[in-house]
């Protein structure tokens, strides 16, 4: 049973990824796609009535994380407690930006508005990246299993680690140029003209800056946790998920070139879920390795709520996921197609 | 220097009392909008679809506000309060996650079909758009008090062999008596913020001669339902939550009422101030027998005082809870007399020319936020020393590791970033306002 909700909550959270990261990617790469206020507007509006609903999963990802493993979610939230602040308020200024751009429309206040909003996503970004990071390293949870981490300390690994370190700096950029990549190829899907063009340039740069990151993201993860390379060796049929996550990159570069805009965005979906996948499949059993002493490690066994609670809890779960899937596909569809700029729709 | 554990509490008072002003609206609205789009849809006449219109936009900025500060809620029982959500994670991450699951996705997927996607759907679609968001928000608030509540009453649980409290019963989690109570109480305040909102707004249109059909729209809703559901706070919620804390929570009752001394046929205060040196109310204004009347429905029962518990488990702030209790039962009473007078003047025709009323309607919008934060405050502080009355004390549930300096730091950064939040939702709910139910 708590491997079942080890895996729902692993997708859970690469569907948060996924797809709150194009909205988030779109922000990164807003400075460089979109030149002037109307194709900024565009980047804005290709976003506008999904990034909410993709900010959800975060919410029930962290509920379901909370009551399948309370344990879990009470010791790495009180130890990350301040890039957890951070990126809430992060989230805070996102969000505004995001709505009230198309309220205060001074020419001073738009710079303003997206200056935030792309700040805000990068940084975002980053820390994402570092938090994936602190969790694959490990953190030093003491004998009743809850840490404290600074920001930084002195970067290097070891027991007094910070939030960031060289490794987590490294996986944070990786998770950047994702991202970034991810949000061009949605932006390259969703408008036309120079906006499309630039961004549809800008993602083939960005997919061999990913690539070289992957490569060093993983060769550097194999040598700092150990537990990932022996998942693998003891069970081989793991090899599947970077099999996966290669998968995706490879089809990524092959749609690109054919400018296939809405295939290569799928790829970069499965490229993304395939790594994340690898990540959690090298960690099991374990969802937060200690840097302390391996014994006060939290495992899915030691993390988990009452068997009972777990049981029920699968029941309404699969209702409301067959829910949502229903709405989501419904407000997709609704808002289907290109953004342009003289459409009617008030608000974004 | 305050002790952290006091920065923690602060910390989760301030975002949440700040969190709530956004919430209540949201729920009023639905149901209040909902009513509209079917006004509409009866009659077919676009004068409500205007009206309903006109509400969307503020509902939209409101409950953006809401999301956005409500966010760091789910966060806060685990960066703060570690110790707690390990210990009850297991029941009441439940009541939570269900929450993000049905509530969230709902709300946010029918929200933007309802405020963006109303020529493409048409007068019946849209109707069910707006019921969706209704349904949504009002499900949230329903899981939400079902967790509050069981903090207050606890039920369905089993305690592990290492202490953890485990769920023992799903139903038993989501039927607790008290949550039913409590939720009935709840969202009729939000009901009563939405209704004040309406009429008041209505109320500053006709007394300014603007938007006069719509204002009169507003002030007969605002003040119609606004009665239904001040009567309906009264009586019977507010009246069953009062016996609950008795039965259940006696130490709290005796304190919100400032009653020191165990007696028969106790009197209930109207003014006066609890003072804890002396053990009583100073100054006091007493109906005598009245709370033993409400409490046990005799005039002569015996109804416990302070004096019959142990100190230790006393509310640690007894001031505050008695005068958040009284500002709650004074405002409802204050809420009552002039929707009372209003609506009879609705009756003879004549409200929407008595400035005098109109006045105290449009003067009174910020009252009920003021009485569903002090009705929140009397359930939390009465609450105290408890996190899981009777089960967990508050301070066995704060994060072991966080120090004061860094609640401090994010306390500081979240009273800065709501403060901006405020400025930016003022100035636009004002344009809203200030253009008023007309069409672009």
């Amino acid at each position: 049973m708590p491997t079942i909700w080890f895996c729902l909550i692993a997708v859970m959270i690469a569907a948060y990824v996924v797809l709150d990261g194009f909205d988030l990617g779109a922000g990164v790469i807003h400075f460089w796609v979109a030149k002037d206020d109307a194709e900024r507007q565009l980047v804005i509006r290709s976003i506008g009535p999904v990034w909410d609903g993709n900010e959800v999963w975060l919410i029930a990802a962290g509920g379901t994380l909370y009551f399948a493993f309370p344990a879990l979610y009470a010791s790495s939230f009180s130890g990350f407690y301040l890039p957890l602040m951070i990126v809430l308020w992060l989230l805070i200024l996102r969000g505004i930006a995001v709505e009230f751009r198309g309220h205060l429309t001074a020419a001073v206040w738009l710079k303003f508005w997206d200056v935030v909003f792309a700040g805000s996503s990068l940084l975002l970004a980053v820390f994402y990246g570092a938090a994936l990071g602190n969790v694959v390293r490990g953190v030093p949870l003491n004998e009743q299993g809850y840490f404290f981490e600074a920001l930084w300390t002195n970067f290097r690994l070891g027991q007094n680690t910070g939030i960031l370190d060289w490794y987590t700096i490294i996986v944070g950029v990786a998770a950047l140029a994702t991202l970034a990549l991810h949000g061009a190829l949605w932006v390259g899907l969703k408008t036309d003209g120079p906006v499309q063009a630039r961004s549809r340039s800008l993602a083939r740069r960005l997919w061999w800056i990913t690539l070289a990151l992957t490569i060093l993201v993983t060769v550097v993860t194999f040598s700092i946790q150990p537990e990932v390379p022996a998942n693998l060796t003891t069970h081989p049929w793991g090899y599947v998920f970077p099999a996966i996550a290669l998968f995706g990159l490879a089809s990524m570069w092959w749609f690109m070139r054919c400018q296939n805009d809405f295939k290569s965005f799928f790829a970069s979906c499965i490229y993304i879920t395939g790594m994340l996948t690898s990540v959690v499949f090298g960690l099991y059993p374990l969802v937060l390795p200690a840097s302390t002493n391996p014994a006060y490690s939290l495992t899915i066994q030691n993390a988990k709520a009452g068997e009972y609670g777990l049981r029920i809890g699968l029941v309404w779960w699969i209702i409301g996921m067959a829910l949502v899937m229903g709405y989501t596909i419904h407000v997709y569809r609704s808002f289907a197609g290109k953004v342009s700029a003289d459409a009617g729709e008030k608000g974004y | 220097m305050l002790e952290s554990l006091t920065v923690h509490r602060l910390h989760f008072a301030y975002t949440i009392t700040y969190h709530y002003l956004f919430p209540q609206l949201t729920m009023g609205l639905a149901l209040l909008i909902v009513i509209l789009k079917t006004l509409a849809l009866r009659t077919g006449d676009e004068h409500y679809d205007q009206a309903a219109r006109f509400w969307a936009h503020i509902f939209g900025i409101n409950f953006a506000m809401g999301v956005v500060t409500g966010i760091p809620m789910e966060f806060q029982f685990g960066t703060n309060w570690a110790q707690f959500s390990r210990a009850a994670g297991g029941v009441i991450g439940q009541t939570l996650a269900m929450e993000g699951v049905f509530s969230f996705f709902l709300e946010s997927s029918f929200l933007g079909l309802f405020l963006f996607g109303e020529k493409r759907l048409g007068p019946r679609a849209h109707w069910w758009s707006a019921v969706l968001v209704f349904v949504g928000s009002w499900l949230s608030g329903y899981l939400i008090v079902a967790t509050d509540a069981w903090m207050q009453y606890p039920v369905a649980y089993r305690l592990s062999t290492h202490g953890e409290i485990q769920l023992a019963s799903f139903w038993g989690l989501l039927l607790n008596p008290w949550a039913i109570w409590q939720y009935a109480h709840n969202m009729s305040g939000a009901v009563i913020t939405g209704s004040f909102v309406m009429a008041s707004i209505g109320a500053f249109y006709l007394l300014t001669k603007q938007f006069q059909d719509h204002a009169k729209t507003f002030v007969r809703v605002g003040v119609i339902v606004g009665l239904a559901a001040s009567l309906f706070q009264l009586f019977p919620t507010g009246d069953a939550q009062g016996r609950m804390l008795a039965e259940h929570q006696p130490v709290t009752l005796a304190a919100m009422e400032g009653l020191f001394a165990t007696q028969q046929g106790a009197p209930i205060a109207i003014i006066g101030q609890p003072d804890l040196q002396n053990k009583r109310l100073d100054n006091p204004l007493q109906v005598p027998h009245v709370l033993s009347f409400l409490t046990y429905r005799r005039w002569m029962s015996e109804v416990k005082g302070l004096d019959a518990f142990p100190q230790q488990d006393w509310p640690d702030n007894i001031p505050l809870l008695y005068y958040s209790y009284h500002v709650m039962v004074g405002l409802g009473t204050i809420f009552i007399a002039i929707l009372l007078l209003a609506a009879w003047k609705l009756r003879s025709g004549t409200l929407y020319a008595s400035r005098g009323v109109l006045w105290a309607l449009m003067l009174s919008l910020p009252f009920p936020y003021i009485a569903n934060t002090a009705g929140w405050m009397t359930a939390e502080f009465g609450r105290q020393p408890w996190l899981i009355y009777g089960l967990m004390r508050t301070a066995q549930g704060v994060s072991p590791q966080v120090s004061s300096g860094n609640v401090w730091f994010t306390l500081i950064g979240f009273m800065g970033l709501y403060t901006v939040l405020s400025i930016l939702f003022l100035f636009l709910v004002y344009r809203v306002i200030e253009h008023g139910p007309r069409e672009p």
